[in-house]
């Protein structure tokens, strides 16, 4: 897998969550993502911010370009916070510890082709995503 | 503070949603949507969401807010101007935004709050008909 450029844009507050988006997007799009696979990237990645800024109490979102071979966006989002103690049940639609709907991280999953989550407790979570073109 | 103004246009209110909003703004327009509402015993709130280009779950689940909220407060709300590929990420992210009305563009909205509203005072006073 040939990484092309990487990016690393922070997490630390609800206008950098509004920046990811726009980066995301400028990105995918560069890329050349049809419409709908952007919104699809940049919602996804809206959602693991909020997840990094609110559960991971801020981080940062290191994104890639993947060229061969095949073309996709990686988005790696990473914060040193409390961790994720049962990740089967953080998936499930409908859980949250927070103030959200829950469907955060399942619904992320849905929105990209490739999902990885490590997590440990008390030493924070990394969240690998990718699209392809 | 930035704020997503409110215009009255007779018994409704209309906003039109033209920054990408972060998730302070999406509170900030829900309390001050209610809080208008009451003021102003306006009959119907329409929310123009065409220049956004995502909606995720927080502003999804701020729509539905506002949708109930001003069902409470006796009046409709309906959402209008949802780009495609907006809807069609909203579904696989798994909302449906139940309890939101929706319509294609303006027009369509307000022809929908209007008919809602009439047939409201229909069922109140009688049919303007008889």
């Amino acid at each position: 897998m040939a990484v092309v450029s990487t990016e690393t844009v922070p997490v630390m507050s609800e206008a950098d969550v509004v920046t990811v988006r726009r980066r995301v997007r400028e990105t995918a799009s560069h890329l050349g993502f049809g419409l709908v696979d952007q919104t699809k990237v940049v919602t996804a990645a809206s959602e693991l911010a909020r997840n990094t800024l609110i559960h991971g109490k801020g981080g940062e979102m290191v994104m890639s370009q993947l060229n061969g071979p095949r073309v996709g966006l990686q988005l790696v989002f990473q914060d040193k916070g409390p961790g994720i103690g049962d990740i089967d049940l953080a998936f499930r639609d409908g859980f949250t510890t927070g103030s959200g709907l829950g469907l955060g991280l399942g619904g992320a999953k849905r929105l990209v082709n490739e999902f990885e989550v490590i997590s440990r407790v008390g030493e924070g979570t990394k969240i690998t995503a990718i699209r392809w073109k | 503070m930035e704020k997503i103004p409110i215009l009255r246009m007779g018994e409704f209110l209309l906003v039109t949603i033209q920054v990408d909003m972060h998730d302070r703004l999406a509170m900030t327009l829900q309390d001050d949507l209610t809080n208008r509402i009451s003021e102003t015993g306006a009959k119907g709130v329409l929310i123009d969401i065409s220049s956004l280009e995502i909606v995720d779950s927080f502003i999804g689940r701020t729509l539905g807010n506002i949708a109930s909220m001003s069902r409470i407060l006796d009046a409709q709300t309906v959402v209008v101007g949802m780009q495609p590929a907006v809807a069609i990420t909203l579904v696989e992210l798994g909302m449906s935004l139940e309890g939101v009305r929706t319509a294609l563009n303006v027009d369509a909205g307000m022809e929908l709050l209007r008919n809602s509203v009439d047939s409201q005072k229909d069922l109140l006073y009688g049919s303007r008909f008889y």
